[in-house]
């Protein structure tokens, strides 16, 4: 039993890992105002390119690198036509993933072909740390990019929470007209976070593909970007929350995962609606609470003249 | 007046700029993958429209995306955003496959109207509860009808393996997901000898039917208010908790509706190949494509779906002659959708200017006038 909890709640720590860079990301660029949707056409287009080029080089760092740019440049395309053109954001972001999934599929399909493996980052065990009985285990034999998403929470919460730049990010969602009165750049802080978000989207990607599942096919995340989405409302728009809820449904995955290892005799096609079910719920549950989003969340600014 | 005029045309050409640019940067990437754009195009273009039967796989193609298109219509125009059609489809459409599989011994038009209307509730319920959802939990819809399509994906492929598999699958022991074909007296009349069948006309029917309701009924006033302005319509009293669930409602029926048909009309029977758009080949996203680029408008649906359907029926033809992959036109799909969105900002600026000049206009008539006294 105690071998199977470990077993478990270690894939857990490990499957959150996406959802914590992808939703920190979303979280931060919602912080200042702007909804993006198109979360999981960017991790495909990550984790396609962070692939593609460790099967081309076997060269992990460049593969990581190359998948933050490529989510970079996307997150710069998003800021562009919601901030700059003001598109309406929720339909943008359904634009942009249909676009990121359908390239990514083309570019898979032209460039790699066939389902292929790489051997992506392995477990890097912290010393000291890692000989702790159970904790050591289950937190500290883990691959760095795993660290690196649970390190982002700290550092995201002291960015905005602590620094005059997490002040006016928040500000700037809150109440762009007050920051834009004090001299707060809002369309450069707009463009800040969401680019910044599309490279954690991007590290989102690459986190699937060169360190947990080590392939790329076709829709590879299947709707994870999404749930990505659902965490940070789920999160309440703070890191803290953020990862509490990426981490029970990366539980509620790892169960998953573990009944259908079993051969527990529930049909899979049940277990494996359980997360998407979860979330429905979750949000629901979460409603009652009544936090409020950021005020200008979804509106482009418009300097009153 | 004369100036509107030009904008109201100018503003129409927007979807068409869009699509162009579109095909541009398509045929961009296509010369990056070494083919030339113009022969991969022009296989795309004989592919959809070549001959009566590649034009009636096109119509028929853009049946469902026209469906999906008039749900999207209604939900956008009440301001909520609905990007449930894959699974407003499938339950549509499984929902009118089980009634049949139940009940194979009823007359066929009798039948045909059963499944029709188990399609149509179908839809609508699985869409009705994200309704329920935002109005009364507060809980994002565009979230809720992404988690919705999911489980509706999985409870597809649970029930295609299992309880209402085709018999047939389990004895030659092949085990594929489909169910058996569906009695021949619930197949919808088609125009022999191509593939189309009266699937069309229904959606073209309902294009109409939408457009009387939206503009032309005081329910439909009141929806698309609600898309306008949330507070105003609540201050003028119109419940918008159950004009909302109203909206989620119809919009999922039509879907539903949709699904159905796909059914009953082309397939005649449920299958999948396992993947989340296994059974509706994205019809679900790409209808909302066709949406928007109708601008929102059920008769302007009608040439949005029919283009989006001569370009998806067109790329498996390119795919064979040229080896340029059909996803291509997934990823020039999403970019009509952001080309569409972004250049609200053109027609907004335009508006201003136009009003500018209306108002400069129009205050150098008021002087004349003055001075005329």
């Amino acid at each position: 039993m105690e071998a199977i909890i470990i077993g478990v709640l270690k894939s857990a720590i490990r499957l959150a890992t996406p959802y914590l860079y992808a939703s920190i990301g979303e979280t931060i660029g919602q912080l200042s105002g702007v909804l993006n949707l198109g979360v999981d056409g960017v991790m495909l287009m990550g984790a396609f390119s962070a692939f593609f080029t460790v099967l081309k080089t076997g060269n992990l760092g460049l593969g990581l690198l190359v998948a933050i740019v490529v989510g970079g440049i996307f997150g710069l395309l998003i800021a562009f036509v919601n901030v700059t053109l003001k598109a309406q954001q929720g339909i943008s972001g359904i634009g942009f993933y249909i676009f990121g999934l359908g390239l990514s599929s083309l570019l898979f399909r032209t460039m790699i072909g066939t389902v292929q493996t790489v051997s992506g980052f392995s477990p890097l065990s912290i010393p000291l740390l890692s000989n702790i009985p159970i904790v050591g285990e289950i937190f500290f034999r883990q691959n760095i990019l795993v660290y690196g998403a649970f390190a982002l929470v700290p550092i995201s919460w002291f960015i905005l929470n602590k620094t005059p730049l997490g002040l006016s990010i928040r500000a700037v969602g809150q109440h762009p007209e007050a920051a834009d009165s004090l001299g707060v750049n809002i369309v450069r802080i707009r463009y800040l976070t969401v680019i910044f978000g599309g490279m954690l989207s991007g590290i989102a990607g690459a986190s699937l593909s060169i360190a947990l599942l080590n392939v790329f096919q076709q829709n590879l995340t299947n709707g994870m970007g999404f749930i990505a989405v659902a965490l940070v409302y789920f999160g309440a728009w703070r890191p803290l929350s953020v990862l509490s809820g990426a981490l029970l449904f990366s539980t509620v995955n790892a169960i998953q995962i573990w009944i259908q290892v079993k051969g527990i005799n529930i049909p899979s096609d049940f277990t494996l609606m359980l997360p998407y079910i979860v979330t429905i719920v979750v949000l629901a549950a979460m409603a009652k609470r009544y936090v409020r989003p950021p005020k200008a969340l979804n509106k482009p600014f418009e300097r009153g003249e | 007046m004369k100036y509107r005029d030009i904008r109201e045309i100018s503003m129409n050409f927007i979807p068409i700029a869009a699509f162009l640019l579109a095909l541009l940067i398509g045929a961009i990437m296509i010369a990056f993958l070494g083919v030339n754009p113009l022969v991969a195009y022009h296989a795309l273009l004989n592919g959809a429209f070549g001959s009566i039967n590649a034009l009636a796989d096109t119509v028929v193609k853009a049946t469902p995306l026209l469906f999906v298109g008039l749900g999207i219509c209604i939900a956008f125009r009440a301001g909520v955003l609905n990007i449930g059609g894959e699974g407003q489809l499938v339950v549509g459409a499984l929902s009118a496959t089980i009634i049949c599989l139940v009940f194979p011994n009823l007359t066929g038009w009798i039948l045909i109207l059963i499944a029709l209307f188990f399609g149509f509730l179908g839809g609508a319920i699985w869409a009705g509860i994200a309704g329920f959802l935002k109005a009364y939990f507060n809980v994002n819809e565009i979230l809720s009808t992404i988690m919705l399509n999911y489980i509706a994906v999985y409870g597809m492929n649970y029930l295609l393996r299992g309880p209402i598999m085709d018999p047939l699958q389990v004895k030659l022991g092949s085990f594929i997901p489909q169910t058996a074909r569906l009695s021949q007296a619930v197949d919808l009349p088609r125009f022999i000898p191509t593939r189309l069948h009266l699937g069309t006309i229904i959606a073209i029917f309902f294009a109409i039917l939408v457009y009387i309701f939206l503009w032309r009924t005081t329910i439909g006033f009141r929806i698309r208010m609600i898309g306008q302005n949330i507070q105003a319509s609540r201050a003028s009293g119109i419940n918008v908790q159950k004009y909302m669930v109203l909206a989620f409602f119809l919009s999922g029926a039509l879907v539903g509706l949709g699904g159905a048909i796909e059914v009953i009309g082309v397939h005649h029977r449920m299958f999948t190949d396992g993947s989340a758009t296994g059974f509706t080949g994205s019809a679900g996203f790409n209808g909302i494509v066709a949406a928007l680029f109708g601008q929102l408008h059920p008769i302007g649906t009608i040439p949005a779906s029919l283009l989006l359907g001569a370009l998806l029926t067109g790329a498996n033809k390119m795919q064979r002659v040229v080896q340029v992959p059909s996803a291509l036109i997934g990823a020039l799909n999403g970019l009509i959708v952001i080309f569409v969105v972004g250049s609200e900002y053109l027609r907004r600026r335009q508006t201003r200017r136009v009003e500018r000049i209306m108002k400069v206009e129009h205050n150098s008539k008021n002087k004349n006038k003055k001075e005329d006294k």
